[in-house]
């Protein structure tokens, strides 16, 4: 009983917020699209959006990471040595076809995220500092592997740059890709065991544990997914902007972090919704574009961010104790009874 | 805790040979040997100090960094303090303001930087990890605010001094500031009242709290002093460069961890020695000054310390499999 409830109020709370972050995109585009009308012009929402959608399914993993607890640093230095090894790949086979190249990124993300997984895992090892760790091991390996030569324009060949310019059923590709990725991860989270074991892992260590579930294994689950969708938004990265360098996606960890924490998902673990992350990611798309489209240059564009995370999470910790103070009262109450 | 300190005080040679101290001291050695051979110059010991001069900046961090990791705390926002300590202390100078005071602001923002950091984390109760994570985007941002991609060039010679001059015989002033510092932090942490509530802080903190310790504030005093420490850090490197620019000290609170965590501090709290850091400081300091002898690139360095920070991370598991079944506590910082 007393559970239940509990279970309806965190429901609630979810869908308020979301709710709540409907409302701030729709302010927010109102008043950017008031002091610069370019903003609501086609070409403009396409650029945002093609931006969005890789952001949203790298988003999506970074939550699953959050949701257990943990999460991954790495994904930006990921997405850098993905693209630049398919780049490299492509320059010196141009006849190799892109599916087999968005295949090869993905694999090369996939093997990153298992090195994570099982380091944190099987190693019992803070998952920060793992992937602060490897973030600095990948992104120095993207140096290594290029030989200090970047992938260029003129090496993309045009079937690569179709991936992202590319369209089915009249809708872009990478946004297609964007929607199919957040479908599927919704049916897993939401409705297959795997999904429920990794919310509740991520809602109580010990319980999960006692309840049979494999921490390493769910561990090692969240961190290949993760990277397995970087390597894969790394290939359409690199297709996306037609050039792989040393410091592509440099920073690219926090923006997914920030669409997370914004996105509702609980850096306690175990609270996180993929609708949330989408939406959330919106949001930190739009805010991104605004800066630029109102004339705020890229120097303000870190401190912005880490202003954006700070007050969600602490938005998000305020909320959390004050839910954990309702749920004593009520059980008070309860016991009274 | 109790084992920890007969280990730092046993008489006994294999207690002594067991130790983790002594098994880093001994690498510390092997370092050297191998320095020795790759440039026999390095003997000489002006060469000596001067090798340090690349790495004080970090070591000096890593004292505050003992003590807060200890306490349970991790800060990991001290670099982008460290840029932006600089760039304010370029900024008041190119205002007009003498350079003396330009180096109280610098420090006196890290100190702010430091105490914000710990009254988010200890007042709304938030995962350090998780605030400073934030902060570091945060005060490094405000460094390119103020300076854009340009850089304070003109800073007075005397200045540069401070950073890059010798004090009596042929030490650096900034290795003469490490050791002092070292010597103070050693005092604090390992004889003194103060020291000891921060082991006790981090070993379990309910305990503490019950106990009526107050655990909010020893936390809040930590983070100010390593944010202080970081502004330092700051200056001293903006000193030694010669010019303050916001890109400084990138991935330098990667490289602190490393140097503490080999140095024997336990990620989760609770456990470390500052001697086991200092000689972990030196032994990294010496490796990437051999490793940029041989001209292997800064990239590849990084890639060499993320690796020794994992194997850093390892070692608690590793060790605990080898000595028992005992299982290591799992949990956040």
């Amino acid at each position: 009983m007393n559970n239940e409830r509990y279970r309806g109020t965190l429901k609630n709370l979810i869908r308020r917020r979301e709710f709540g972050i409907f409302i701030i995109i729709i302010v927010v585009m109102v008043l950017v699209g008031l002091r610069n009308p370019t903003f609501f012009t086609s070409d403009n929402w396409k650029d945002m959006l093609m931006y969005v959608s890789i952001l949203a399914f790298i988003s999506i993993g970074q939550m699953m990471t959050i949701v257990t607890g943990g999460i991954d640093l790495s994904v930006g230095s990921v997405v850098a040595l993905s693209g630049m090894s398919v780049g490299i790949i492509m320059r010196d086979n141009p006849a190799l076809p892109p599916l087999v190249l968005i295949l090869l990124g993905t694999i090369f993300g996939l093997g990153c995220g298992i090195i994570n997984g099982l380091l944190i895992g099987k190693g019992k090892v803070h998952p920060l500092i793992t992937t602060l760790a490897t973030m600095s091991i990948y992104r120095g390996l993207v140096v290594v592997v290029s030989r200090s030569r970047w992938v260029v324009y003129g090496d993309i060949t045009k079937g690569f740059r179709l991936i992202a310019r590319g369209n089915i059923l009249g809708i872009n590709n990478l946004m297609f890709v964007a929607i199919i990725i957040a479908g599927a991860s919704y049916y897993f989270l939401n409705h297959t065991r795997k999904g429920r074991e990794i919310f509740a892992y991520g809602d109580h260590q010990d319980a999960a544990k006692f309840v049979g579930i494999n921490s390493t294994r769910i561990n090692i689950l969240v961190y290949a997914l993760s990277g397995m969708l970087a390597g894969f938004g790394g290939v359409l990265w690199v297709s996306r902007v037609h050039t792989a360098q040393a410091n592509t996606a440099l920073g690219y960890e926090m923006q997914t972090i920030a669409s997370c924490v914004i996105g509702g998902v609980s850096i306690f673990g175990g609270v996180g919704s993929v609708f949330g992350v989408l939406l959330g990611t919106l949001l930190f798309g739009i805010i991104l574009n605004a800066l630029e489209l109102i004339g705020i240059v890229d120097f303000w564009k870190l401190s912005v961010q880490g202003f954006v995370i700070l007050v969600a999470v602490i938005f998000d910790a305020v909320l959390s104790h004050r839910v954990a103070e309702q749920m004593r009262k009520q059980r008070r109450v309860f016991d009274a009874e | 805790m109790r084992s920890e300190k007969e280990k730092s005080r046993g008489s006994s040679l294999s207690d002594m040979l067991k130790s983790w101290e002594f098994t880093i001291f001994a690498l510390l050695i092997a370092v050297f040997i191998l320095n020795l051979i790759l440039s026999p110059d390095l003997f000489r010991i002006a060469n000596l100090f001067d090798a340090t001069l690349t790495f004080t900046e970090k070591s000096i961090l890593t004292l505050p960094m003992t003590l807060l990791i200890i306490s349970g705390v991790i800060d990991i926002s001290i670099a982008s303090i460290s840029a932006m300590s600089g760039v304010i202390l370029g900024v008041c100078y190119k205002a007009g303001m003498a350079i003396g005071y330009a180096v109280v602001i610098g420090l006196a923002v890290g100190l702010a930087a430091g105490i914000l950091n710990g009254l988010i984390i200890t007042r709304l109760k938030i995962p350090s990890i998780v605030v400073t994570l934030a902060m570091m985007l945060f005060y490094r941002g405000i460094g390119y605010v103020l300076l854009g991609d340009t850089a304070v060039r003109d800073l007075p010679e005397r200045f540069g001094l401070l950073g890059g001059a010798y004090s009596v015989t042929s030490i650096p002033i900034q290795f003469m500031i490490f050791i002092i510092l070292a010597v103070i932090f050693g005092l604090v942490l390992h004889r003194t009242r103060f020291g000891r509530l921060i082991y006790i802080v981090g070993n379990n903190e309910n305990t503490a709290r019950y106990s009526g310790i107050p655990v909010d504030n020893i936390r809040l005093i930590l983070c100010g002093v390593t944010g202080l420490i970081a502004g330092l850090s700051g200056v001293l490197l903006t000193s030694r460069i010669g010019s303050a620019r916001p890109d400084i000290a990138l991935g330098n609170e990667m490289a602190v961890i490393t140097i503490c965590l080999l140095g024997g501090v336990y990620i989760f709290g609770g456990k470390g020695s500052i001697i086991g850091v200092v000689i972990a400081a030196l032994m990294i300091g010496y490796v990437r000054y051999g490793l940029s002898i041989l001209n292997v690139q800064e990239q590849v360095i990084r890639i060499f310390t993320g690796g020794l920070l994992i194997i850093a991370l390892l070692i608690p598991t590793i060790a605990a499999r080898l000595k028992t079944s005992a299982r290591y506590p799992e949990g956040g910082v």
